[in-house]
């Protein structure tokens, strides 16, 4: 069985090759083979892997996912709830841009926005010196994955000081069954840039189908970059979406993952900063039925004066599962290094299960760094002082559910995601009578 | 409109309440004072519906209905208020959602549409001013980093909010200064009306010099061995709890 899901991915690969994005450029050529001869040696990750210990993605192999070639129908009507209000908008229906669906900002002064596709043949070059330049150091079956098979995404590239000032959205819309969406992303802002961008994945319709997304960012020096990921997927999908940031001197990323949907689901986020950047990185999760979701981040602390913060917090329920890793290297030179995280989990049911595994490395001797982890479960002191003021039980727990999550939540500082955040959160839990106005 | 008849209640092995008979009248302000111990708190968490209480005999009746009987947002809904002695925090909540939630829920219960957006926050403002309380404090989480003082006031905002017909309120004087406790009561005197009967639980007798009580009850290892009108507070200040436990072979 094992043998043939590589297979069956290699064989993908030629069938599909002469019409994958940048099929006529040489060294991405070479790149898609070497990805796909380390994806036939060693496939998936394994739980045997220290950092898929808590993440058996065995389901993934039994199925057998193929890109989809041709055009699924999507109407426009069945997106309007993902949309965020006033920001451009890239639509990915099963891994293929569709320019019917997006709105394509032309911001000119040489602004790059477009589809992985097209960047290929318009802009080769730029895709050439950055594709691949921050994932270099990494290694995960994943990555080998989607470099061999990814069939679009989107490239956005800021020039010198420029700002985009409506945020960008990705849109990636999973329609057909057993489809493999497998979308790469190469953002990069050049030095004293900005940029807001909103990344969605979205599943219409209950069959399952495979998300395998990896996103390039380096934010240059001085730049500013404010990522959101709102992870929507149906409850038979499986997702891997995986960010690898650099950010330069001075620079800053603010990243907010909200997880709601999937089956199987792996959010990882990787981040690099060099001298006085910063980074945040806020996360709510959520999982119910016997959903199993996995958020690994790592932050490396590369050069002094760093500041990195990491708040996560968690809702499991029924015979959910979560999985918060948080690593933080700080590297022998990284001093004045000043690093914070939490981790906080809420356990609605007995059945429900968190792993929690923090990672401080640190080789420098003059830097601060904090974590902490919680576990709790609703308490009944609380309950009962809302319920002395004519609440009912139900309504309370409800009610202190939202309030846990709200913390998160009320951190966006856009009001048309935070709503739409708010109404995905309501339809993922699993409780009734929830109320928006409790947010 | 509150009839309480040979309460016994116990909390695990333990006996707390040991035969409690008291009645309440509407209108009536009835303060239960008492040595700690004494089963006051134990009191006005059971006729809130608190869990981990058993109730082994006696009665409760509150305008004809079995109190006892009903869950604790039941009683809330049917007019019954605690003002805690330790309000709990609730982050995430903020006291506007908090405020919201348990008027229509009491609305709901009589039968009322619920307050629209603007009839709500307008009555809620107009309530923050009986307790002397910034109206930014409506927006913050429930109680969530209130000093003693702030706590306590925004108990009696929820009351005044609520308009409850029996509203007990637990120690509302302990930790505060005199300030805090000045603005309590006043917030409290000016929620005495003819269907708002008050039951003030306290240790100390210098709420009463604010909140004049209509009766005074002293509880005692688990019975009331006394009562009386407003002096009999007076006195228990000079003579201290020996002396009516003392008098009462408690």
């Amino acid at each position: 069985m094992s043998v043939q899901f590589k297979e069956h991915y290699v064989s993908q690969y030629s069938a599909l090759q002469a019409s994958l994005p940048g099929t006529g450029l040489p060294w991405l050529n070479a790149l898609r083979k070497q990805a796909l001869d380390r994806f036939s040696r060693s496939g998936f990750p394994s739980p045997r892997e220290e950092e898929w210990r808590y993440t058996n993605v065995a389901p993934i192999e039994r199925k057998l996912f193929s890109p989809f070639v041709g055009t699924a129908s999507v109407d426009s009507a069945s997106l309007a709830r993902y949309r965020v209000d006033g920001a451009a908008c890239l639509v990915f229906v099963d891994g293929q841009f569709n320019a019917a669906l997006s709105t394509v900002p032309e911001p000119g002064e040489d602004i790059v926005i477009c589809p992985m596709g097209e960047a290929m043949e318009k802009h080769p070059d730029l895709v050439e010196k950055h594709f691949g330049s921050v994932i270099q150091r990494e290694s995960s079956g994943f990555l080998s994955f989607n470099t061999a098979l990814f069939t679009d995404g989107a490239l956005v590239f800021l020039p010198e000081g420029m700002k985009i000032d409506c945020p960008l959205q990705l849109l990636y819309v999973s329609a057909s069954p057993d489809v493999l969406s497998t979308a790469r992303n190469l953002v990069v802002a050049q030095p004293g840039s900005q940029v807001e961008i909103i990344e969605s994945y979205v599943g219409l319709g209950d069959a399952g189908y495979l998300t395998a997304a990896v996103t390039e960012l380096l934010v240059a020096d001085d730049s500013y970059v404010t990522w959101s990921k709102l992870q929507s997927e149906n409850g038979r999908a499986f997702h891997f979406g995986g960010l690898y940031a650099d950010v330069g001197p001075n620079g800053r990323l603010d990243h907010s993952s909200f997880s709601f949907g999937g089956l199987l689901v792996r959010n990882e986020v990787h981040v690099d900063l060099a001298e006085a950047s910063e980074c945040s990185l806020d996360g709510l999760f959520l999982a119910t039925g016997r959903q199993h979701v996995d958020n690994h981040t790592r932050i490396g602390h590369r050069k002094p004066h760093g500041v990195s913060r990491e708040f996560y917090k968690g809702i499991l329920d029924q015979r959910a599962r979560g999985v918060f890793q948080g690593r933080v290297i700080v590297d022998q030179y990284a001093q004045k290094t000043d690093s914070e995280m939490n981790n906080r989990n809420l356990l609605l049911s007995s059945d429900a299960e968190i792993d929690i595994k923090p990672q401080l490395e640190i080789y420098a001797d003059d830097v601060k760094c904090a974590h902490g982890v919680t576990v709790g479960q609703i308490e009944d002191e609380s309950v009962f002082y809302l319920q002395s003021r004519g609440v009912d039980a139900v309504a309370a727990r409800n009610m202190l559910t939202f309030a846990f999550a709200n913390e998160m939540v009320g951190k966006i500082d856009r009001p048309a995601l935070r709503s739409l955040v708010q109404d995905e959160l309501l339809d993922a839990l699993p409780a009734t009578n929830l109320r928006k106005e409790w947010l | 409109m509150l009839s309480i008849e040979n309460l016994h209640v116990s909390v695990g092995d333990k006996q707390i309440l040991k035969g409690i008979s008291l009645n309440i009248g509407h209108g009536e302000v009835h303060a239960i004072m008492g040595p700690n111990g004494s089963g006051k708190s134990t009191l006005a968490h059971v006729l809130a519906g608190r869990d981990g209480y058993t109730v082994n005999s006696g009665t409760v009746r509150y305008n004809g209905v079995d109190l006892l009987d009903l869950a604790p947002e039941e009683r809330a809904r049917e007019g019954v208020f605690l003002a805690f002695q330790y309000p709990v925090e609730i982050p995430g909540v903020s006291n506007i959602v908090l405020l919201k939630a348990a008027l229509n829920s009491i609305r709901k219960h009589k039968g009322l549409d619920e307050l629209d957006a603007m009839d709500f926050i307008s009555l809620v403002k107009s309530k923050t001013k009986l307790v002397d309380m910034d109206e930014k404090f409506l927006y913050r989480a429930v109680n969530e980093g209130f000093s003693g003082g702030e706590k306590k006031r925004n108990e009696i905002l929820q009351m005044a909010v609520l308009e409850p017909r029996l509203a007990i309120l637990d120690e509302t004087d302990s930790g505060l200064d005199i300030d805090a406790i000045k603005i309590v009561s006043d917030g409290v005197n000016a929620l005495r009306s003819e269907d708002r009967s008050i039951v003030l639980v306290t240790h100390y007798q210098r709420l009463l010099d604010y909140i004049k009580p209509d009766f005074v009850h002293v509880l005692a290892g688990g019975r009331i061995v006394k009562s009386g009108d407003a002096s009999l507070a007076l006195e228990l200040e000079d003579r201290g709890y020996g002396w009516v436990q003392q008098h009462a072979g408690a």
